[in-house]
């Protein structure tokens, strides 16, 4: 933790609380019926993007994927805007034609969560490729997961933003699962990061409960990046603690994972890692964590009420946004 | 200054004009610094590596990264075959198509994609693809099917000033056909205004990309006949000038649209469906489609040239909205 600063490990303890309480909130809103659709719970994988996206500055650009509320929030989207995109309203992210998988905040650098796996993987080397060509020192960092690392998409990313040594960070978010097949029955070798060898590239196994290890990890990624020494493959191992998507709870976790592995999991809980490295060394006190928590809690239900009180998109709005240089409808 | 050029030589003088007036266009494909197609020659010494891109055998891969470009102000064009288009789908459709709307507007995507459309050569079922009717189906791309070398040429240079995804299917049986092309901003050629190569009174025909010059042979030879016949080139599929459409068929009273697709579901289906439901009342004969029969592409030249249209084939259908 040397050379972590303490702003950096506050904020990072209130982005992972303001995940925690957002995703609690949302599983609690869609099961009453507020809205409808999948949405895909990022609770216990805080860390990752939390820890990541602390590395990295406004003018840096993120992609992610389906489970797709915690990259914007690490990023420092906002909370409100996101919660009225899940409502499908007008001050959503999206004005309410993207949902939960496709939120986006390209003022900060957030080019969009894709709901097809590994489809943002070519994304990241693309914008990379612009930074090379314009020569600005901005790095593109695109999250997956252990099932995309299996597409085709994701290999061919690795293999051009290493071609082209471009300041990409590849960030495999290994839940453990894709849906309900374990990476051990999809993967053909031991680590995921182990696959980075294959391109020539840094291959980083990282514990994915432990934010200030993937600030660290993503940190030295970024500066090798701006550097001009290419991309890194960063693998953050982590688990999901709620089903692959709300509405899938008629699988029964039993079938593919035990509630022994669930608790095991449960007792290395990212935040409370994050608040026993602060407190243990007096950063901050365990009352101060907990007003944190409060305090996103209370930002979280302002979101949702904001979401709720704005309107719906106006049935002329369908068309609107088809195009940057519009044509007549056919 | 007009001057004559060949088909491929006026989307290589486009995409050199266009690298030349604006810094953020460049261009990546398969073996384009040594311009194996024609169409990039000479890129590579005029512009450098850096805006000159030879990719891997990795079309989802560069395909995507075009598109990751072009959303933090790039212009990429990409340089592909339409065959190998279908490796690519998921980054053109998931992402392509779908990013502005998805996200409601704050993705702009000025990206082209030159998908070439190499068939009627002995290609086979896989070289052989006029793929453009799949791309209307979906909404998201603007559709450029040029038959000239000035229409090659012209809107070409607007797609890549264009801020939205585009596809221009270039007609690989055009490559060596040639024509006047305009320089400069007076090559611009604009999106959904359709082209009227021969101007006629007894019936319309719609033809695209290669079926144009059919479609006109087919004109010359009905003229013997005392058969006045009007040809229509849309030019782009998606904007697609049907007002243009309309009004020769208000004119004429007779539709055949010649179409080197498949026939299903293609270009031509949404044209005489459009004319069905929007000028029915100016019908004198049913509509006729002359596409690609609905059969893969065979290598063999005796059964390979059954399947496309032909300037006989339009000249039967033109006789055919005349018989009472």
């Amino acid at each position: 933790m040397e050379n972590v600063s303490k702003e950096i490990l506050v904020q990072m303890l209130e982005r992972m609380w303001l995940i925690r309480h957002f995703e609690v909130r949302v599983m609690e809103v869609h099961s009453a019926g507020e809205f409808t659709g999948a949405a895909h719970p990022y609770i216990g994988e805080e860390a990752v993007a939390v820890g990541a996206c602390a590395a990295l500055k406004d003018t840096d650009y993120i992609a992610g994927n389906h489970r797709s509320h915690g990259h914007p929030l690490a990023k420092g989207g906002s909370v409100k805007r996101a919660m009225a995109e899940l409502y499908g309203r007008v001050d959503g992210y999206c004005k309410g034609k993207g949902g939960s998988m496709h939120l986006a905040d390209f003022s900060i650098g957030i080019l969009g969560e894709s709901g097809i796996v590994a489809s943002s993987g070519p994304v990241a080397p693309g914008a990379a490729l612009a930074a090379k060509c314009r020569g600005e020192d901005f790095v593109s960092m695109v999250f997956f997961g252990d099932g995309a690392s299996n597409q085709g998409a994701c290999h061919e990313s690795m293999n051009l933003a290493a071609l082209w040594q471009l300041p990409v960070i590849f960030l495999c978010e290994n839940n453990q699962f894709a849906v309900t097949t374990s990476y051990h029955d999809s993967v053909s070798v031991e680590h995921i990061s182990d696959r980075a060898a294959a391109y020539d590239m840094p291959g980083v196994l990282v514990d994915g409960q432990d934010a200030v290890a993937m600030y660290e990890a993503t940190r030295e990624a970024v500066a090798r990046g701006r550097a001009g020494e290419g991309p890194t493959l960063i693998e953050a191992l982590t688990y999901r603690y709620e089903e692959h998507s709300l509405g899938l709870g008629r699988v029964r976790r039993g079938e593919y994972r035990t509630q022994d592995q669930i608790d095991e999991w449960r007792e290395r809980d990212p935040i409370d890692v994050l608040e026993r490295t602060l407190t243990s060394q007096g950063i901050l006190t365990q009352e101060e964590c907990d007003a944190i928590s409060k305090a996103k809690e209370a930002e979280v239900e302002e979101a949702v009420e904001f979401a709720r009180n704005s309107p719906y998109p106006e049935p002329e709005e369908l068309f609107d946004d088809m195009w940057a240089d519009p044509i007549p409808a056919p | 200054m007009a001057s004559n050029a060949i088909y491929v030589e006026a989307i290589n003088q486009a995409i050199i004009e266009e690298m030349e007036r604006d810094q953020s266009v460049f261009i990546m494909g398969e073996d384009i610094r040594r311009s194996v197609y024609g169409a990039t020659a000479g890129l590579l010494d005029q512009f450098g590596e850096n805006r000159v891109l030879d990719t891997p055998l990795s079309e989802n891969g560069f395909f995507g990264a075009a598109i990751g470009a072009s959303l933090v102000g790039m212009r990429p064009i990409v340089e592909t075959l339409t065959s190998f288009m279908w490796v690519a789908m998921d980054q053109l459709v998931s992402q392509a198509a779908k990013m502005r709307y998805m996200f409601g507007g704050q993705a702009t995507l000025p990206v082209v994609y030159r998908a070439t459309m190499f068939y009627g050569g002995g290609s086979a079922a896989h070289h052989s693809d006029r793929s453009y009717p799949m791309f209307m189906n979906m909404p998201g791309f603007k559709i450029l099917v040029p038959a000239t070398p000035r229409d090659a040429k012209g809107l070409l240079k607007t797609a890549i000033r264009d801020n939205d995804p585009c596809i221009a299917f270039e007609d690989g049986t055009l490559g060596g056909a040639s024509g006047e092309v305009e320089e400069g901003d007076a090559a611009l050629v604009p999106f959904g205004v359709a082209d009227v190569p021969r101007s006629g009174t007894d019936v319309t025909v719609v033809a695209i990309a290669g079926a144009v010059p059919m479609a006109l042979r087919s004109a010359e030879e009905l003229e013997d006949e005392g058969v006045s016949v009007e040809v229509i080139d849309p030019r782009t599929l998606v904007p697609l000038d049907k007002d243009a459409i309309l009004e020769s068929v208000a004119k004429t009273g007779r539709l055949v649209v010649a179409d080197p697709a498949h026939k299903v579901c293609s270009a031509a289906s949404e044209i005489a469906s459009i004319v069905s439901q929007e000028g029915f009342w100016d019908l004198q004969a049913p509509i006729m489609k002359v596409a690609a029969e609905q059969v893969h592409i065979p290598y063999t030249p005796v059964l390979e040239r059954l399947v496309y249209p032909s300037s006989e084939k339009i000249s039967d259908a033109v006789r055919a909205t005349l018989e009472d």
